[in-house]
């Protein structure tokens, strides 16, 4: 039997209000693995990972390395090492980007061990470090989604989940990102779900991939397969 | 010239007071986006809790000691069990909230101490100090040493400390916050702790300057309003500064220009209000916000 995927969810909904927005999804992410969530706007794609965090109301089950993570809040699941860089990244404008990261450490008990993280973050995004007292709403768009990529790696995760990290970034850096993605991947082993309409960027990048529509997960697969397929192409992906 | 230096410590030191309850509303403003209008009677209810305690005997400033650690966990306590049950109501609702806990403490502390005016200690020798050769009140010098001090003990824990980070993160950002693992429910609970602190501290040291009486701090608060919306109602600096201004900027009118005397100061505190939201609503340290719509 293979071993239990890092994290596994089953007959997922979530619902704003009286509106539900997820109709029972299931998807899982295993250890090491960097998954594709597709879907035009409104499909659920922030949904589901709001669900996951327990950021919206939620009924169904996700596990995430064995503890059941319904019923608890955003901050419990950041507690259990699920880095979620919201829509619209999330950095703190109003605050330096040396903040923002600390902030991202500010579950860990590990304090000493904080400093090599930055270190280890700065590897990735060395501007960080020269920039460190500036305003993080000073950044342009790109930087500032790389420093909340950046801030969720100060958590050290095992999970990180992005809400369109390539959202009004220009083509360039859309890859820029995507390629430090696949790199913090395969060097730190931190499992990566991914929410993008970049359909052809995120299944380059992704070794696997749903495909969202109104709630529900329409199709699902290796992503080199739904790359491939032309009629899933043409009726879910779009182009 | 002597005179004028008098007046503007004297108005240094009303200022300071000013700009510690300025402050304590704008740590609650920051968060909630409310003005906690039981700020002042919160001050007034722990400065006769410390009344209280130096009727019992207690040394002027272990008393003091303890009323702060009171009304530090008082406030918590207040925010997780009147607070907390409307936090999504909206403003209004919260708005509401506060103005019953402005009766509620006014009254109770009626019921408890009545309503005859106390002389509370002061901490400062009566005698006055003497610097570069004038004579300065000590209340006033202490008043401003102590304020300034309990000021710049806050603004090194918000910036300096992981707790004043985090506390700041979640006044303005609660929604990224939250994801990062920061307890943004209890981050506002700790702010009216502070609040609290920073409030009981000017109760303390301005009583035995207006004397103890239920009612104390309801002319203070007015002049923190004012002195938070000169400076900015989302800027702590902001506060202080517009605090200080306003301190001396009141005092050295009712010296100098015979009109506004005693009697109009409070008229003049209203006239700023009205005059900075006219001219320039963001105040002189916040920021102009632009709403998308």
């Amino acid at each position: 039997m293979a071993a239990a995927p890092l994290l596994e969810v089953s007959d997922l909904h979530a619902s704003y209000g009286e509106i539900e927005a997820l109709h029972g999804i299931a998807l899982g992410v295993e250890r090491g693995a960097i998954v594709a969530l597709l879907g035009a706007n409104g499909a659920g794609k922030t949904s589901t990972l709001r669900a996951i965090t327990g950021v919206v109301k939620t009924k169904g089950t996700v596990r995430f390395g064995g503890n059941a993570l319904n019923g608890h809040g955003p901050e419990d699941a950041a507690r259990l090492g699920i880095a979620h860089v919201p829509e619209g990244r999330g950095t703190m404008g109003a605050l330096t980007v040396w903040e923002n990261l600390m902030l991202g450490a500010y579950t860990r008990r590990d304090r000493k061990r904080v400093l090599g993280s930055y270190e280890r973050v700065v590897g990735y995004f060395p501007w960080l470090a020269e920039r460190k007292k500036q305003l993080a709403g000073t950044l342009s768009g790109g930087e500032q989604q790389m420093l909340a990529i950046a801030r969720g790696l100060m958590m050290e995760p095992q999970l990180m989940l992005l809400d369109e990290p390539s959202l009004g970034l220009a083509p360039i850096v859309v890859r820029e990102i995507f390629a430090l993605l696949k790199t913090i991947n395969a060097r730190d082993g931190v499992s990566i779900l991914v929410a993008e309409q970049n359909t052809t960027v995120a299944l380059e990048a992704a070794t696997h991939a749903y495909v969202l529509e109104t709630g529900r997960i329409v199709v699902s697969g290796e992503s080199q397969a739904l790359l491939r397929d032309d009629g899933i192409r043409r009726s879910y992906l779009g182009y | 010239m002597q005179e004028l230096a008098q007046q503007v410590v004297s108005g240094l030191a009303s200022g300071s007071i000013y700009a510690s309850m300025a402050l304590a509303l704008v740590l609650i403003y920051r968060s909630m986006n409310v003005i906690n209008f039981a700020q002042g009677e919160m001050a007034m209810f722990t400065t006769f809790i410390a009344w209280q305690l130096v009727q019992q005997g207690l040394p002027l400033w272990a008393a003091f000691t303890a009323t702060i650690a009171v009304a530090f966990v008082g406030a918590v306590l207040l925010e997780r069990i009147v607070i907390r049950p409307v936090e999504r109501a909206g403003p209004l609702t919260i708005v509401i909230v506060t103005l019953g806990l402005l009766i509620t403490f006014n009254g109770l502390a009626g019921l408890f101490w009545g309503y005859v005016i106390k002389s509370f200690p002061s901490p400062f020798p009566a005698a006055p100090i003497n610097i570069g050769g004038v004579a300065f009140s000590s209340q006033d010098v202490g008043i401003i040493l102590v304020s300034l001090a309990s000021l710049g003990v806050i603004s090194l824990f918000f910036a300096k400390t992981k707790l004043g980070l985090a506390m700041r993160a979640a006044a303005l950002y609660p929604a990224a916050s939250q994801v990062l693992g920061i307890r943004v429910s209890w981050m506002l609970a700790l702010g009216w702790g502070l609040s609290a602190v920073v409030g009981a501290i000017s109760g303390m040291m301005v009583a035995p300057v207006v004397f103890l009486d239920p009612n104390m701090m309801q002319g203070i608060v007015v002049y923190a309003f004012a002195a938070a919306v000169l400076g900015g109602v989302e800027s702590p600096l902001g506060a202080v500064v517009g605090g200080l201004i306003l301190g001396v900027l009141l005092n050295l009118l009712g010296t100098y220009v015979e009109f506004v005397g005693t009697d109009l100061r409070l008229a003049v505190a209203f006239a700023i209000i009205v005059a900075v939201l006219l001219i320039r609503p963001a105040g002189l340290f916040g920021r102009v916000s632009v709403a998308r719509v």
